[in-house]
């Protein structure tokens, strides 16, 4: 059981919720750049929560099915089909045996989450199917998809079959979740972040300056962080600090006074000073920031950060229950 | 010891003062500190990582919750764990542990070594000397991080310490032995890079395949032996 990329697009690339536990050797977490999103998506489709999906980054993927599928995808403001059909943003949608599912470049936003029910079954390596693509491994051959690889695709659960009964008819099923989830790029952001530990490494007003001012996404931003130019955050020495632990979300203030947000294939350790820390909940929309993208951050408290992640939880197992009909 | 956040799914547990001063007691008590926690199952932990003069706990805030930490306070109830498992387990078996010895075999021929002849120029010696003062020390492992499996090596002799190239190469060969400033370490794959190269080794230090993936954890000792050409060879199949 596979698909074929007729086209693999721009970059695309297998990632699950992420690798954890070998961080001590030095591995990134990787996996989906929005968990959240994948987990979506992966509901919508009948799969478990955490199994594999491509992160389709910029679009220009066609894939071609051997047997019936459901898929779905959240993320960007991309434009999907089944052969001709449109398929929005967080619907679940039925392709027949011998079908196309493709997927053009985005108007806002970079990265969409596809999921296929029976989940892609490449080989667990440290836990995660995800392709670590700095250190080449995992996912399909630790790369990103080329034009003319297949995909392994596990087996339709029983739940997915009941869907695909269902949507026999009407192809693309009405209900979705909440527009947030399914869409989740935006129009000069603002991003909520912790003051990081080292701001005393920073000038007094650099705090000030970030989040007072505008950035702009540079063009060297990929997988490992978003690189943001616009006005210098000082640091009060040129030094920098013995490496610690740095993780997805942290702000870090290189020399050139130019902020990095790292994401998922970051470093595990780093030793530019922290100057802030990214919300988890508010990361889905920063692995949506592309090139020339405005972005502003805002102040908040960790507990705030807590309690969104919390109320999303909450939100998220009231969905799943919601959805349970749909699958029977 | 002070605990910081390190965004919301993590803190920095910083456990000494300063590195340079006193590196192998830094190295101990990061070191201890990791074991204590691995040892203590913390609810939510997900994983350490261990650096220099800190150990980062990252933790899901979500069964922390569960676990009973209010959602107002998890970085209290967090705190709290981390002294209970750190004084708790305070005096035992810090001192026993056996770290690992590990040898590791390089060839130091110019072939190998691109920047053998920069280093020596800078230190004022031959390159044999380069290689006898390399290969004549003992190094602990640091910390492992950049790439999967790189170790930072503490421990290299004064006189080879050479600040890293201006421009880093796209590309270093797997098993390079490379020196970066003060500290020594080896690239276990192929990967872009800055340091001055002084050899390789055929020892495979990562492989995603082993569980645990990486030959070296901080707190190992580690030693270079001089091999030959024709080693190399014999021992890179």
């Amino acid at each position: 059981m596979k698909a074929t990329a007729i086209r693999a697009g721009f970059l695309t690339s297998v990632q699950d919720l992420g690798r954890t536990g070998s961080r001590e050797f030095g591995l990134s977490v990787g996996g989906a750049l929005d968990p959240h999103a994948l987990r979506v998506a992966n509901l919508l489709v009948g799969n478990g929560e955490s199994a594999a999906g491509l992160e389709v980054t910029f679009g220009g993927l066609r894939l071609r099915f051997v047997d019936d599928r459901i898929v779905a995808w959240c993320g960007g403001d991309f434009e999907a089909r089944i052969g001709s059909t449109v398929l929005p943003s967080g619907h679940p949608g039925l392709v027949h045996a011998g079908e196309d599912f493709s997927i053009a470049s985005p108007s806002i936003g970079c990265r969409a989450w596809l999921t296929i029910s029976g989940g892609i079954d490449v080989p667990i390596v440290l836990g995660s199917r995800s392709g670590d693509l700095k250190s080449g491994f995992g996912g399909i051959n630790g790369r990103p998809l080329r034009d003319g690889e297949e995909i392994p695709l596990g087996k339709n659960p029983d739940r997915a079959a009941a869907l695909i009964e269902k949507l026999r008819a009407r192809r693309v099923a009405s209900w979705k979740p909440s527009h947030d989830w399914s869409s989740t790029a935006r129009r000069e952001p603002s991003l909520r972040f912790i003051r990081g530990s080292d701001t005393n490494q920073c000038a007094p007003g650099a705090i000030d300056t970030f989040s007072t001012g505008s950035f702009f996404v540079s063009p060297d931003s990929d997988r490992m962080g978003v690189r943001l130019d616009g006005p210098r955050v000082e640091r009060s020495n040129e030094t920098d600090l013995l490496s610690e632990g740095v993780a997805p979300g942290t702000v870090q203030v290189p020399p050139s006074g130019k902020p990095i947000l790292l994401l998922n294939d970051c470093q595990t350790i780093g030793g530019y000073p922290k100057l802030a820390h990214v919300i988890t909940v508010d990361l889905s929309i920063a692995a949506q920031l592309r090139p020339g993208d405005t972005v502003r951050f805002r102040e908040v408290f960790l507990a705030d950060a807590h309690r969104a992640l919390n109320e999303r939880e909450r939100d998220l197992a009231q969905f799943r229950h919601g959805i349970e009909s749909y699958f029977r | 010891m002070e605990i910081t956040p390190l965004g919301d799914c993590a803190v920095l547990i910083r456990v000494a003062a300063n590195f340079d001063d006193a590196p192998e007691s830094a190295l101990q008590q990061v070191s201890a500190t990791h074991r204590q926690l691995a040892a203590a199952k913390i609810p939510g932990m997900v994983e350490l990582a261990p650096a220099y003069t800190t150990v980062a706990l990252f933790y899901d805030p979500l069964t922390v919750i569960t676990a009973g930490a209010p959602v107002g306070n998890i970085l209290g109830w967090l705190e709290q764990r981390i002294h209970e498992a750190v004084s708790k387990n305070a005096d035992s078996s810090a001192d026993q542990f056996k770290y690992s010895e590990i040898e590791i075999p390089v060839c130091y021929d110019n072939e190998f070594g691109f920047d053998l002849d920069e280093v020596a120029r800078r230190a004022g010696v031959d390159q044999k000397e380069v290689v006898d003062l390399h290969s004549g020390a003992e190094y602990r492992v640091h910390c492992v991080g950049f790439i999967g499996g790189f170790p930072f090596l503490g421990g290299l002799p004064a006189k080879l310490a050479t600040p890293r190239r201006e421009t880093p190469r796209k590309e270093i060969p797997r098993g390079s032995v490379g020196i970066g400033g003060k500290q020594t370490g080896i690239y276990p794959i192929k990967s872009p890079g800055g340091w001055n190269i002084i050899g390789r080794t055929p020892r495979r230090l990562f492989d995603p395949q082993k569980n645990p993936p990486g030959l070296l954890r901080a707190g190992d000792r580690v030693r270079f032996r001089p091999i030959s050409r024709e080693e190399f060879e014999r021992l890179a199949i």
